[in-house]
Parts: structure tokens; C-alpha cells; sequence
């Protein structure tokens, strides 16, 4: 593919206060196509989840989005120009009930209809549902609700952190069919995990990363070799 | 019944009042995380601009509503959300806290500023005049008029947060900003709105206000107080429940007023009827807090962010308490018997904040009650201290410190803005209800105990080792007057109990209440005994404030309920914050600062100077009684407060002889120019002693470094890890090979295997 890419960060690094924790990240992600950056605990791969969807702002580096520099930009306003990212563990407000959760999402421009129709046919648990607080459903089905919000208000690039935290891996593997599905549909996706194998068979490309920077950058099957040393701590 | 029917209709519109205050303080508080203490202030700020409107201006009452509620409320939302709540996004619990407290204070400083205490507004309910029957009542169209607002709100407010996206989002902040952004949902303005209604509701409470009772700024900041208990009943969560609060304090005190006997010698109807009424809103405040569930406890602390207290030398401590009581006698033959007794009082204020240090700054708790455990102090001396009796002060500290350790008890399971609730109802009761209550026996006793049946009591000073306070005469030599004796009773009491301070926090029980303040449940794990501590150190702290207040009550000679208001006591708690409440130097800040603020000379004499006018109420005056208000707000950040960035400014002095030689001549040239002349007042000393203080600490700065003493020593671990001190490798920059050799060099561990 000849395109430039959709989200490049180029020599990004972000910082918890005095404390940086990724040292110069190069990532691109395509139009379309599945990107899954793994690696152990603490790598810094949820801050550059962050770093993306504008919840930390870089210290260094530049963040492009579709050819804009996009440094410092507020979330809301990323959310806005097609930036979804679900975050790791829960991604609902649990004091809110389904239907108000998926109101929510309409902030991005979707209609609650249209929000609530592709969320309830694509997971018809959570229509039954509708009226009960998040917070007192499963972790499964709050996983849906949090990704209902993916699907349903048409991003440009879905930002997925750690989807399969906690749940059965018989939810992981429905999730990620999902995840495959909406890469099919022309989404650019980003997803972190700790644990490859599912996120593996849906990526197009994979990357490694360890204390705060980008070991390898490679095709999957390359890339699921080169993963046991990564896990292993040597750098 | 037509009674009944009528004590219901003027319940419901007390209710009704109640019901919108709430409303406002659940909306603001489920939507931004803030318990808005300074909501009634707000509303108080409403009522007063009504006034303005319609009766100081003659705008006609619905345009005058109308300008209130949807134009003047809503911008000052707007403005206090820009300006100080959306900063404190993240904050600890006890900064929202003294800073909300602080708004309070500031805003009734603010309101005096404006409106003049001392004018009277004449005012009236809406139509006037005007009432109906409805089966023999009669219904006065203002109990309507709150009755329809309330409905109103109760509507309007279902369907805004639960039928508007605007509604769902301020919801759904609260339960996680970050992913309200997330969604696209802009969270700063979810929260404007939020603080624009929410102020729009206090002021309605406000303007409902208007007419049945006296505009004054803080009666009515307190009265909207009564909504809080409506607030709890609701957990700050339920609006539905908030109401249902609000009906039943509204008409439960409606009740209780209308079927109590009016005038009877029972026993009871003299402690229980009439009087107590206006205490009936705290009270339930009191009991809804006492059983709200048990919080689990905390893992951290809510101020485990900045706060750094060092240890206290005794060096360092023993010259506090020899500067304390130095620089009092010393001061005697500068004043003047007036400014004397100010100066007692000042340090009796440092006692009463002295006695928050281990409570707030040490173990972490919140007492917005001090002030009322000081009062208890005071009539304590009044009636027991009869013909200066020390033993008048010893039942002062014991019943302070018995009571204290009684509010404890509900304190055990509360924290943060319940306790602070819990404190401020208790000081609340102790005005409406205690200090009006008719002399009463102390059980199993024969002592009977009067409370103010004059409106003040007299006091007596102390006598104490022979050592009579109150009299005249000459001590080596020397003439030492009543009031001097008095300064020289506080100073050295003061300083007893700093160095006392001291001695709690460098021992094992002040590293306890640290131990406590920063994880209870990591206390919990290794044993340690949480109710025995926090009772102990609650008992203490009322212990102390009692003794102050004993004191303060001598210097004064007479004691009135006046001396102990709740809302009076607010900004020694607030100076105290500010000037660091963790620090023995921190209370004598809040003593002086709430002296000089509060000080009859300085601002007639600022006003004279400045603003052409003189007399007690001009524009400085209420400048100064509003500025702790402002101090809080600002300060509140700096939780080591102002005690320590002045120290770090005068440290240099004490590393050059010359500086210190110098301050000390120039001090001695000013103290004997002050004796001398008349024309050199002690305002002159005062900011001469600031300026010498200041250039001689600059001195001392230049001579410490041009010898190096001052100028951090070279550290050789930093010179060895490459300018990053050792701690900081692997976080500030990567670790090395290099470094990975000196840390094992360092260490004493055998070289690491490199690959």
C-alpha cells in the first residue's frame, strides 16, 4: 500500500511527571489494517494508547494525524476528529445504565437510533439490558457495551487496550472475531496486548515493546518468535 | 385540624426551601466531586443581590427574580468553575475542602464588604399582604411560591439529568472524566453547567429567603446549613431521597414548634420545647451521618500528596518557646494596656490553632469545631475558676477533652467532608441549642452550671501559685500591670504547650497519628489500636482548645455565646492551613495573621490614610475580616503552608555571625528608639523587625555562599552518576553498564555479570 500512513508517531515520548516512561516510539498504522503492539508489563504500551487518543500529552517527538500534527490535541476533540480508543478494563460508566452509556458515544455525531441499533444487533444481550446500570452487569458484557461504542459511532482508527483483561477466552475469541470484522469494514486499528495468540491471527502487522521503546516491528509470525524473548526481560 | 393543615402548608414551604438548597448541593457534588460547603454562602450572595435589585434599585420583583436565578447565578457559576473548582480536579478530599470553607468565609467577608452590616434592609415576602383561606388557613402566597419552586425544580432536574445528553454527561463525568473526553463529551463544560445550576438553585433557596427574616450575610449562609442534613439523608447521591430529607426536617421542626407547649416550667419544654427547634436540622445532620454506613478503610490517605513536616529538634523548639515568651515581655513597655490584651489574645488564637496541629496536621482528621470546645473552655472558667481558681482551667481541659473524645466516636468511622459535616453540625448545636439554654445541674454533683442568662458571663483570672493575673503591682522591681500579666499568662502557656506539640510529634504517638493519617488500613494490618488513637488524640486537641478558650475568656473577663460561633472559628482553622498545619510555627502564623486581620487600629488607620474615612466598618476593615477567606483559597494548595517558605527565606541567617550580629543591633537600636521616642509607634518595630529580618537574611545568604556553606556540598554520588542523583537513575535516563558498576561498588556487592 502506497498511502501515508493514517497515525504516525515519530519519535513520540511521554512522561508521568518527572517520570518518562516511553523514550522515542515509532508506530504507524494504515488505513484499514490491524497493528498489535505487545509486550511485557510496564513496557509503556497502554501510555502510548494514551499518547493517542491525547489523555497524556508527549513531551517529545510528533504525533500525526492524517497529515496534521496533532501534539497536545484534547481528547475530546480527538474523539471527534475519529480517535476511539477503549480503554483498559472497563470502558463504561457504571453508574450509568446501558442505554445512557451508548448516549454517550452520540457525542462523536452518531445518532442515539443508530448507536442503539448497531449495538443491540451486534450484542443482543445488552439490549435485554437496556435499563440496568453497567456497573452490575458481567465483565463480559460490559467488554461489549465498552466495544459497542467501537463499532457503533464509525471511527477512523479504533484504539483497543487490552480487550481480553479479564475475560473468559471464549469472549476473547468472539471479541476479536469482531475486531477482524470491523478491519474488514476499513477501520485502522491499534490494539494492545500482553498475551498475542488471539490478537496475532487478526493483525496485519505486530510490534514489540520493552522499557519504553520499539524492539521490532515485523509481520506476525515473525514477530510471535522473537515474543518469548521480549517476555523474558532481555532487551 | 385547620391547625394541623396550617403548621403543614408552612413546613411544607420551610421543606420546600430546604429541598431546592439540597438539590443544588447534590447536583453539583454527584456531577463534580465537590461538597460545596460555601453553597449557602452562594445563596445568601443570592439573596442579598435581590435585594439590591428589588428593593435597593426598584427593579419590579420578577424582573429582579428573573436577573438572580438566569443571569447573575448562572455567570457566577461559570466564574467559580473557571476560577477555583476546575483546579481542583484531582485534589485531595481535605483541600476541596479548606478551599470550599475558605469561599464560605470569603463570601460573607465579600457580602459585608458590599452591604453594610451596620445598615438595616427593610424587605418583604412576595405580595404583601395578601393571603386566602383555604378551610380556615390562612395561606400566605410566599408558602406557595416556594412550594411551586420546589415541585419545579424536583421536575426539571429529574428530566435534565435524566432525559438530556447535557444531563447523562454531567452523570457520567463523575463516574470517569477521562472517558467522558473519550466519548467526545466535553467535561469542563459538563461541569460549567453543572456549578450555573447548581448556583442558580442556592441562590433560589436564597431569594426565597427574602422577607421573613433579617438580611444578614451570615445568619443566612448558616440557615441554608439546615439543607445539608436534607443532602445526607439523600447520601449526596439520591434526589428523591434529598426531598424526601427536606420534607421530613422541614415539618418535623414545624410540628415540633406548633404542639410543644409555648410557656411551661416542665422540665422538659425548657430544654426540649422551643429551644431546641432551631437545633433540629443539625441534629438529624448529626444522626444521618452517624448512620450512614461504615467506609471501608482507606488504603491511602487523602492528603498523602505534598505534605512534608520535618521532625522538630528540641533546639529548634525550646528556641520557639524562648522567642514566644521573650518577645512578650519584651513587648510590655511598647504597649499600651488596649494593644496588651490584644497581643494576650493573639496568642490565645495560637493556642486554639496550636490545638488543631496534632489533630488536623498530625493525624489527618478534620474539627470545624474548635472554636465551640474552646467555648466550653470559657464557661467552664466562668463557673468553675470563680475567684481565679486554677482548678477552673484543669475542668476546662477535662470537660474540652471529654467532649472531644465523644465526638470522636461517630469521628471513628467518618472522614473527610462527613467529618468535616459531622464537626461543623456539632458547633451548629452548640450555638442554637447549648449556649441558650437555661443553668442546669451537673449530674451527681452539686454544682450547678449557668450558661448566659445575661447574654454573657462573668469570668475570673487566675490565680495561680500565688501569681494573681488580675492584679497590679511590681515583680523585681519592675511595674507589671493586669493586662501584662495576662500576655505573660498566654505567652508562657503557649509555649508549654508548643513545646508539649513537639514532644507528641517526636514520639511514638505523634508517629502513630502520622502512621494513621497516611494509611488507616495499613495501621489496621499491623495491630495498631485505630479507636484508642484517634479518641486520644481528639481528646487532646479538645483538651487544648478548651484550655485556650478558658484563657481567652480571662483575658476578656467575660464570655457571650458571641466569643464561640461556629462560622467565627472557620478562618482560625483556615490560617491555620495556610500557615502550615503541621508545624508548631504554623499556629503562631494563624494567631497573628487573625490579630492583624481582625485588628481594631490597622485598618481604621488604613482607611484614614487611603480612603479618606475612618470608623470600624470601612472598606479595609472588610477587606481584612474577608482576606483569611482568600488566604484559604489561595493557600489551600500549599499544604505546608506559609510558615515554611518564610523559614527557608530566613535560614541564612543563622550562617553568618555577622548577619545575625547585625539583626541583633538593629533590633536593639529599634526596640530602644521605640521606648524612647513617642513619635515611633509598633507598627514601626514591626515592619522594621520584617525589613531587618530580610536584609539580613540576604547577608547572610551572600556571606554563606561566597564561603560555600550554603551552596549545596558536592555530592559525589551525583558527580558519579553522571548529574542524576542516585535514586533517579533508570527513571531519569537509562541505566549504563557504567552504572550498573558503581551502584554494585556502591552497594559492596560483588561486579555483575554483564552480557
Amino acid at each position: 500500500m502506497t498511502d501515508s500512513p493514517i497515525l504516525s508517531l515519530q519519535s513520540v515520548r511521554a512522561a508521568y511527571g518527572r517520570i518518562e516512561v516511553i523514550h522515542g516510539v515509532d508506530l504507524e498504522v494504515f488505513s484499514g489494517k490491524v497493528l498489535a503492539l505487545l509486550g511485557p508489563n510496564g513496557a509503556g504500551k497502554s501510555t502510548t494508547l494514551k499518547v493517542c487518543a491525547g489523555l497524556v500529552a508527549p513531551t517529545g517527538g510528533d504525533y500525526i494525524l492524517c497529515d496534521r500534527r496533532v501534539n497536545g490535541a484534547r481528547p475530546e476533540d480527538l474523539a471527534r476528529a475519529g480517535v476511539c480508543l477503549i480503554p483498559e478494563g472497563k470502558g463504561i460508566f457504571p453508574n450509568l445504565t446501558v442505554r445512557e452509556n451508548l448516549w454517550m458515544a452520540t457525542h462523536t455525531g452518531t445518532s442515539l437510533h443508530d448507536v442503539e441499533e448497531v449495538a443491540y444487533s451486534r450484542f443482543e444481550r445488552l439490549s435485554q439490558r437496556r435499563n440496568q446500570l453497567a456497573g452490575t452487569m458481567s465483565g463480559g458484557e460490559q467488554q461489549m457495551l465498552a466495544m459497542s461504542r467501537g463499532l457503533a459511532t464509525n471511527p477512523r482508527i479504533l484504539l483497543l487496550d487490552e480487550l481480553s483483561m479479564g475475560l473468559a477466552p471464549i469472549i476473547v475469541e468472539e471479541l476479536y472475531e469482531i475486531v477482524a470484522q470491523v478491519a474488514s469494514e476499513g477501520v485502522s486499528i491499534l490494539v494492545v496486548e500482553q498475551f498475542a495468540q488471539t490478537v496475532l491471527g487478526v493483525a496485519d502487522t505486530a510490534a514489540i515493546m520493552v522499557h519504553g521503546k520499539i524492539t521490532s516491528v515485523g509481520a506476525p509470525s515473525d514477530i510471535a518468535m522473537e515474543l518469548s524473548d521480549a517476555y523474558m526481560g532481555a532487551s | 385540624m385547620s391547625e394541623f393543615f396550617g403548621f403543614t402548608i408552612t413546613g411544607l414551604a420551610i421543606a420546600s426551601i430546604l429541598a431546592i438548597g439540597a438539590s443544588g448541593l447534590v447536583l453539583t457534588y454527584t456531577t463534580t466531586g465537590v461538597f460545596n460547603f460555601a453553597h449557602g454562602a452562594i445563596g445568601m450572595l443570592g439573596a442579598f443581590s435581590y435585594w439590591q435589585l428589588r428593593f435597593g434599585w426598584n427593579v419590579p420583583a420578577p424582573l429582579a427574580f428573573v436577573l438572580v436565578l438566569f443571569v447573575i447565578a448562572p455567570l457566577f457559576g461559570c466564574l467559580l468553575e473557571k476560577v477555583i473548582f476546575r483546579s481542583l480536579q484531582g485534589t485531595p478530599d481535605a483541600v476541596r475542602l479548606v478551599v470550599t470553607v475558605s469561599l464560605l468565609f470569603a463570601l460573607i467577608g465579600v457580602a459585608n464588604w458590599i452591604w453594610d452590616p451596620t445598615l438595616s434592609r427593610p424587605s418583604h415576602k412576595f405580595f404583601p399582604g395578601s393571603s386566602f383561606d383555604i378551610g380556615g388557613v390562612k395561606i400566605q402566597p410566599a408558602e406557595l411560591i416556594s412550594i411551586g419552586a420546589a415541585l419545579i425544580v424536583a421536575v426539571v432536574l429529574r428530566l435534565v439529568l435524566y432525559n438530556t445528553r447535557a444531563g447523562v454527561a454531567m452523570r457520567a463525568a463523575v463516574d470517569d472524566r477521562p472517558l467522558a473526553a473519550l466519548n467526545g463529551a466535553r467535561p469542563d463544560r459538563s461541569a460549567m453547567l453543572a456549578w450555573a445550576i447548581g448556583c442558580s438553585l442556592a441562590m433560589l433557596s436564597g431569594v426565597l429567603y427574602v422577607g421573613p427574616i433579617a438580611l444578614d450575610a451570615a445568619s443566612i449562609s448558616i440557615l441554608i446549613v439546615n439543607a445539608y442534613a436534607a443532602a445526607m439523608i439523600g447520601r449526596l447521591r439520591s434526589l428523591p431521597m434529598t426531598f424526601v430529607g427536606a420534607l421530613l426536617i422541614g415539618l418535623g421542626s414545624e410540628y415540633w414548634r406548633g404542639y410543644t407547649p409555648q410557656v411551661s416550667d416542665a422540665h422538659w419544654v425548657v430544654y426540649f420545647g422551643k429551644p431546641i427547634v432551631d437545633a433540629i436540622p443539625v441534629i438529624v445532620l448529626f444522626a444521618v451521618l452517624l448512620l450512614l454506613p461504615a467506609g471501608r478503610l482507606r488504603g491511602h490517605g487523602t492528603t498523602r500528596t505534598r505534605e512534608t513536616y520535618p521532625v522538630p529538634s528540641w533546639n529548634g523548639a525550646l528556641t520557639f518557646a524562648a522567642v514566644v515568651i521573650g518577645g512578650s515581655i519584651l513587648a510590655m513597655p511598647l504597649l499600651d494596656r488596649s494593644d496588651t490584651l490584644t497581643f494576650a489574645l493573639l496568642l490565645g488564637t495560637a493556642i486554639l490553632a496550636l490545638s488543631l496541629v496534632p489533630l488536623v496536621g498530625l493525624a489527618g482528621q478534620v474539627s470545624l469545631c474548635q472554636l465551640s470546645l474552646a467555648g466550653i473552655g470559657g464557661v467552664t472558667m466562668a463557673n468553675l475558676g470563680r475567684g481565679g481558681s486554677p482548678m477552673g482551667l484543669v475542668w476546662a481541659f477535662i470537660f474540652s477533652a471529654v467532649v472531644g473524645a465523644l465526638i470522636a466516636l461517630p469521628a471513628l468511622r467518618l472522614s473527610g467532608i462527613h467529618l468535616a459535616l459531622a464537626t461543623a453540625a456539632f458547633a451548629v448545636f452548640m450555638d442554637k441549642w447549648v449556649w441558650g439554654l437555661r443553668d442546669f445541674d451537673l449530674p451527681f454533683t452539686n454544682v450547678t452550671i449557668s450558661l448566659f442568662p445575661i447574654g454573657s458571663l462573668a469570668v475570673s483570672r487566675l490565680k495561680i501559685f500565688g501569681f494573681d493575673t488580675d492584679a497590679t503591682g511590681k515583680i523585681l522591681g519592675l511595674e507589671v500591670s493586669d493586662a501584662d500579666r495576662q500576655l505573660l499568662l498566654l505567652a508562657v502557656t503557649f509555649a508549654v504547650l508548643a513545646l508539649l506539640v513537639v514532644w507528641i510529634r517526636r514520639g511514638p504517638f505523634g508517629r502513630r497519628l502520622l502512621a494513621m493519617k497516611d494509611s488507616e488500613a495499613a495501621c489496621a494490618t499491623v495491630g495498631m489500636n485505630l479507636v484508642s488513637t484517634k479518641v486520644a488524640v481528639f481528646a487532646i486537641s479538645a483538651g487544648m482548645a478548651g484550655l485556650g478558650g478558658g484563657l481567652i475568656a480571662g483575658i476578656r473577663q467575660s464570655t457571650s455565646p458571641d466569643n464561640w460561633q461556629f462560622q467565627a472559628g472557620l478562618p482560625i482553622f483556615m490560617l491555620g492551613v495556610a500557615g502550615g498545619m503541621g508545624r508548631i510555627g504554623g499556629s503562631l502564623f494563624a494567631g497573628v495573621s487573625f490579630q492583624v486581620l481582625n485588628s481594631m487600629s490597622l485598618w481604621p488607620l488604613l482607611n484614614t490614610r487611603f480612603m479618606g474615612m475612618g470608623g470600624p466598618s470601612g472598606w479595609f476593615r472588610s477587606f481584612g475580616a474577608a482576606s483569611p477567606g482568600f488566604m484559604g483559597i489561595g493557600l489551600g494548595r500549599n499544604p505546608n503552608g506559609a510558615v515554611a517558605d518564610m523559614r527557608e527565606g530566613f535560614e541564612p541567617i543563622m550562617h553568618s555571625k555577622r548577619a545575625l550580629w547585625l539583626f541583633a543591633i538593629i533590633e536593639t537600636a529599634l526596640y530602644v528608639a521605640t521606648l524612647t521616642f513617642d513619635s515611633m509607634n509598633g507598627w514601626v518595630l514591626v515592619i522594621g523587625t520584617v525589613l531587618a529580618l530580610g536584609l539580613c537574611a540576604q547577608i547572610g545568604l551572600q556571606v554563606g555562599l561566597s564561603r560555600g556553606s550554603l551552596t549545596p556540598k558536592p555530592n559525589p554520588s551525583i558527580e558519579e552518576f553522571g548529574g542524576t542523583r542516585l535514586e533517579w537513575i533508570g527513571i531519569d535516563r537509562e541505566v549504563t553498564t557504567t552504572d550498573i558498576a558503581l551502584l554494585d561498588d556502591k552497594l559492596g556487592l560483588a561486579p555483575a555479570v554483564l552480557r
